[in-house]
């Protein structure tokens, strides 16, 4: 099953780079996030791996990710190494009024699952697809009040 | 489950092997000969025999979809307080039971571990005899359920594994429901002695919702005497609840539908028995103590309860 939210943040693209890059903000703007920790040594960029779950109907879904994909102020892209298969992508386009277009997708399923897993995939996505709508606005939010205060300093 | 049931068969044909595949052998056995009757018996005895390899990591990575919607949608299952589970290394997680025979608390607390901490992590369920010799037996194998008995709890905990234990089992799934809020391990204090021998410590884990998934009636201790299977079946109890499609269930022996009630369960914070009690704790105290907490924290998850099924 494949999400994809998008949103348009008034804000240069490397100030939402900067955001979407850094670990700590997530348990901040993604909705859900029962638990993000950074796993090894590399805190973020290429190889970085992350513990994270979400909670998803009755149990705290996810695992081990990795970060497999790393163009700056570009694409970011990860994939599971345990748990629920899942693949990710944050996408960042500057737009020609000095905002930023930036689409997060996500794919997830379980290798395997047969007719439960495709009926249960069908059945988390709307719930999934609200959090991640609110993620992007929570994220929309706090990249355009660093923008504001970076503009006020 | 095909592939469960051949290993099953192969281990019973290496533990035939073990006397030089003599047929004789068999009819010293007093069978005559190796009958469906032998074979029978073997077969039983080899899945009351913990295989700690039969737990099957891709099976319950495949299988835990089904898990997750029964768990999300029937049971609107809640988990609080996964992370008090120690990160890594054996742990005895010790739970109330309700249910009847179809026991929902184990099906959102199993699917709960198994995505928090990932299949990767062994974890091993005990469960009565008659589950495992059930024809479920082959695929709760592969789940790492595991006949309970000391001896194979403890050689789980042994390889590093989390255990989660059931002391109140068969009685305490068949209370009453105006006892449906209380902690009735019947006195079974196994657990203790399990958590004292391994050097394991106790998460104590609550649940409540399971016992209003059907009206139970009673244990039926008088039933059972009255129809003599104290003596013939050995069995001290006949459970006789209303439930559906049964109406009247009595012995629960095919399961039924359970009602959807919601399911919360509540982790409580590890009990390191060594550093709480000393190096010489008296089990009966530990008992006590493990039950009277449970029980605190059943009777405040019932009072946040606003309707029964409902939650």
């Amino acid at each position: 099953m494949r999400i994809e939210q998008k949103v348009t943040v008034d804000a240069p693209r490397h100030l939402v780079w900067h955001h979407v890059t850094e670990p700590a903000n997530y348990p901040v703007f993604m909705e859900g996030l029962t638990r993000w920790d950074i796993a090894g040594d590399i805190h973020s960029g290429l190889g970085a791996r992350y513990r994270m779950l979400l909670r998803v109907g009755a149990a705290d879904v996810g695992g081990l990710i990795e970060i497999v994909e790393w163009q700056p102020e570009g694409d970011m892209a990860w994939s599971s190494v345990t748990g629920v298969d899942q693949r990710g992508r944050w996408r960042l386009r500057e737009l020609a009024d000095g905002r930023t277009r930036v689409s997060f997708r996500f794919a997830y399923g379980v290798a395997g699952g047969g007719l439960a897993g495709l009926i249960a995939e069908r059945v988390a996505a709307p719930g999934l697809r609200r959090r991640f709508h609110q993620s992007l606005i929570n994220l929309k939010r706090a990249v355009e009040a660093q923008r504001e205060s970076a503009a006020v300093g | 489950m095909a592939e469960s049931g051949a290993g099953t068969a192969a281990r019973a044909g290496e533990r035939r092997s073990q006397n030089g595949g003599d047929p004789r052998a068999s009819r010293a056995g007093g069978f005559g000969r190796p009958s469906l009757l032998r074979r029978f018996f073997e077969e039983v005895q080899s899945r009351l025999t913990a295989d700690l390899d039969d737990r099957d990591p891709d099976f319950i990575r495949e299988n835990l979809s089904l898990s997750w919607l029964i768990a999300s949608i029937w049971f609107r299952g809640e988990v609080r307080g996964m992370e008090k589970v120690p990160e890594e290394g054996p742990v005895l997680l010790v739970g109330n039971h309700s249910g009847g025979t179809i026991t929902p608390d184990t099906i959102v607390f199993t699917l709960a571990f198994n995505t928090y901490f990932g299949v990767e992590r062994r974890f091993y369920q005990l469960a009565h005899n008659l589950v495992l010799t059930s024809p479920l037996g082959p695929y709760l194998r592969r789940f790492g359920t595991v006949a309970a008995s000391h001896e194979n709890a403890r050689k789980a905990l042994d390889a590093g594994a989390a255990v989660l234990v059931y002391p109140g089992g068969d009685w305490e799934v068949n209370r009453p429901t105006w006892e449906a809020n209380r902690i009735d391990f019947a006195g079974r204090r196994g657990f203790v002695k399990l958590a004292l021998d391994a050097g394991v410590p106790i998460v104590p884990v609550v649940s409540i919702g399971g016992q209003e998934t059907a009206i139970f009636l009673t244990h039926g201790e008088r039933l059972a005497k009255l129809l003599r299977l104290d003596k013939l079946l050995r069995l001290k109890t006949l459970p006789v609840n209303l439930s559906l499609p049964w109406i009247v269930n009595v012995g629960d022996f095919l399961g039924h539908l359970p009602l959807p009630a919601k399911i919360t369960v509540q982790v409580m914070d590890p009990i390191d028995l060594r550093e709480r009690y000393g190096p010489e704790p008296d089990p009966d105290r530990i008992y006590e103590d493990v039950t009277s907490l449970m029980q605190d924290k059943l009777t405040e998850m019932a009072a946040e309860r606003q309707l029964p099924v409902i939650g």
